[in-house]
């Protein structure tokens, strides 16, 4: 290489770092990869929020497309974007929502639900939050796309609005069916 | 008077940080032994919190870190190694929750990219230093330089 080229290294490094740092910059820090995309869902069985204590078992989850659902009544956020979650749920027959109670008291979640209707065909109770961290979820609201093998497609962290529905849900449900 | 105080004020709100200690949720968890404690600790210091973005199990006071801490305390009393426990949180949460990521492909930059930038940075400083000392060198005068540049002072002197 020519000295002459050689002048321009400090400022090629110079804009690589920048690049490096600008895409650093678009990038949302929260947003943590998730380690269960594309693995099969945890076993479990767990009960039925409705009271006839029924159980649900991770075998529940294939056959169809389902949402599953971190969500609890000590949990602002799921407040917000309950309605959402029920228009939805009216609206995507293809899809079944399934909800966790996660570390929620039970009759507090009933009456929340049982008040502001209900997206979810099902709800699983996970009072010591075990079936959570099989699922590698840090907090709620977290929810999950899972094909019809029982397979986890995608993880979104936090609210589910109409956009986010749109532009990231919508894709990937197509991409499954 | 009023001045000084408020500086006072100032400095002492600046140190407050330094005086509180970092409050972890303060939990009690009986071992059978020392060692049982020891990895316990060790491994909630190098294990980080999935939910808060830079703490590790030990520091944070986020539900799921507790949850995360009484699953480590479970599992070191059920007889599980240190790393059957890492594996059974990397699983779960991915690389992201360790702090000391394992050594593979993807996080190869992320072990030694540092030393890389380091060692560079070393290499250029020695190749700067190394060619201002030939430059210098070259710089010299030869003796018949040397005497040319006496003659012409001299002359010098001897005009003025």
């Amino acid at each position: 290489m020519s000295n002459r080229m050689k002048l321009f290294l400090p400022g090629a490094f110079f804009f690589l770092m920048l690049g490096l740092l600008l895409f650093g910059l678009g990038r949302d820090p929260n947003m943590v990869p998730s380690a269960l995309v594309n693995r099969q869902v945890p076993e479990f069985v767990l009960p039925d929020l409705d009271a006839n204590a029924s159980l649900i078992t991770s075998e529940e989850l294939t056959g169809k497309i389902s949402i599953i659902n971190f969500w609890a009544t000590w949990c602002p956020p799921c407040h917000v974007e309950h309605p959402y979650l029920v228009e939805i749920s009216q609206s995507e027959p293809d899809v079944t929502f399934i909800g966790v109670n996660y570390k929620d008291d039970v009759d507090e979640a009933r009456l929340f639900l049982e008040e502001k209707g209900t997206p979810f065909a099902k709800v699983i109770v996970d009072l010591d939050g075990r079936l959570g961290i099989d699922f590698g979820v840090a907090g709620a609201p977290e929810t999950f796309i899972v094909d019809s093998f029982g397979m986890i497609r995608y993880r979104h962290v936090g609210v589910i609005n109409h956009q986010i529905w749109e532009e990231t849900f919508k894709p990937v449900i197509a991409r499954i069916k | 008077m009023y001045k000084s105080l408020q500086s006072f004020m100032l400095v002492l709100c600046c140190l407050l940080p330094i005086f509180t200690p970092a409050f972890a949720a303060i939990e009690v968890y009986q071992f059978e032994n020392e060692a049982q404690e020891q990895r316990f600790k060790d491994l909630s210091d190098q294990l980080r919190c999935p939910m808060c973005l830079n703490a590790n199990l030990s520091g944070s006071d986020a539900p799921i870190a507790a949850d995360l801490r009484v699953e480590i305390y479970e599992q070191i009393l059920d007889g599980r190694s240190n790393d059957e426990i890492i594996d059974f949180m990397t699983q779960r949460y991915g690389e992201f929750i360790n702090y000391r990521p394992a050594l593979n492909a993807g996080t190869f930059v992320l072990w030694f990219g540092p030393l890389f930038l380091l060692l560079t940075g070393m290499l250029i400083i020695w190749r700067m230093g190394k060619n201002s000392q030939l430059r210098n060198e070259s710089a010299a005068l030869s003796a018949e330089e040397q005497t040319k540049l006496d003659n012409i002072l001299a002359g010098k002197e001897g005009k003025g």
